[in-house]
């Protein structure tokens, strides 16, 4: 199945969360905002959504400074 | 013919003095300004003069600096923004430049919220004085926004933000500006309120250190009600501190992306 991941399309081989996900990539998820079909996720729910064909996901890094 | 005083519109006598005006609209004005510039009582006025009538020391009533706002902004726009309550999470460089912006544009209500004190090193580039120093940042700052606009309703809460307190802190707020420091804790606080409000838009900073070009400075949207103000990647670290220019057109493009927001404009460009 395929997914949009930050605006390009991604092949996934399984069924997966978007915690697996986002640890195949070595994401640091304390400095990350993630968006799945445009809504803000909470890292809580990281685990129990699965990705499906044709969601869209997004990674956003902060930077600190302010 | 036709005069503005104070941004009223006034109808007054061909050839009347400034001071004949001031007699008969604030009589103990001690200070005529006609187009800009300092006047003389028998200065005579012309049709669609600006006459601004003054008496020194005299702080204006609700009243009188609401018509201000409202000529200066256009009635439609002063009368939303004075009726909308804002939250801003942090008052550092962020914050505190972002709430006297809004101060200024006359939002009726501002929750501040910030556990720190005025250190001798914020003031680089954050809005507090050099008096200042060892006080909570929320106070000086609500003492700050009473001299610009004392109409400005300001809750400031002296507290560390955490997922436990925001919603109760910012239940209030339509939209809030996320003005922390650490990555982390804008991550903490976008989660936790859009989780607990997820139709209010955040309005959030990210990338303003250093001296590089302010045109690298954007605002994005990248979630339904997520918009992003900074460069995106240049974090305060050694040799790239956090400067009072940059961090400031980062802040007004929070403040200016919260002004279009209240008003039904799409922060970021023209169109929809």
């Amino acid at each position: 199945m395929e997914i949009i991941f930050n605006g390009k399309p991604r092949e996934l081989q399984q069924s997966i969360n978007i915690q697996e996900f986002l640890d195949q990539l070595q994401l640091d998820c304390l400095q990350i905002v993630v968006e799945h079909n445009r809504n803000i996720i909470s890292r809580q729910r990281l685990t129990d959504t699965i990705l499906s064909h044709g969601d869209t996901l997004e990674v956003i890094h902060f930077v600190g400074g302010g | 013919m036709q005069v503005k005083v104070n941004e009223q519109n006034y109808t007054v006598d061909t050839n009347e003095s400034v001071g004949s005006v001031r007699d008969r609209i604030k009589a103990d004005a001690d200070l005529l300004i006609v187009n800009g510039f300092p006047a003389q009582a028998e200065t005579l006025l012309n049709n669609g003069d600006q006459v601004v009538l003054i008496r020194r020391g005299e702080i204006p009533g609700a009243d009188e600096l609401d018509a201000l706002l409202t000529a200066r902004h256009t009635p439609g726009v002063h009368e939303v923004v004075k009726q909308s309550t804002i939250g801003i999470a942090g008052v550092g460089g962020l914050g505190s430049a972002i709430a006297i912006a809004l101060a200024r544009t006359g939002i009726g209500h501002l929750i501040i919220a910030d556990f720190d004190v005025v250190e001798p090193s914020n003031l680089n580039r954050q809005q507090y004085f050099i008096d200042q120093i060892g006080l909570p940042k929320v106070y000086a700052l609500r003492d700050t926004l009473a001299r610009i606009n004392p109409h400005v309703r300001v809750t400031a809460c002296h507290l560390r933000l955490t997922p436990a307190n925001i919603d109760e802190v910012f239940g209030h707020a339509l939209i809030l500006a996320e003005a922390f420091d650490l990555a982390e804790q804008k991550v903490m606080l976008i989660e936790t309120f859009a989780a607990r409000f997820p139709d209010r838009p955040i309005v959030t900073g990210s990338g303003m250190a250093g001296y590089g070009p302010a045109n690298t400075v954007q605002s994005q949207q990248v979630a339904s009600n997520l918009y992003i103000c900074g460069d995106g990647s240049t974090a305060a670290a050694p040799g790239t501190g956090l400067m009072a220019p940059r961090v400031g057109v980062a802040a007004h493009h929070q403040a200016n992306a919260i002004l279009r927001l209240l008003l039904g404009e799409n922060p970021v460009s023209e169109k929809e």
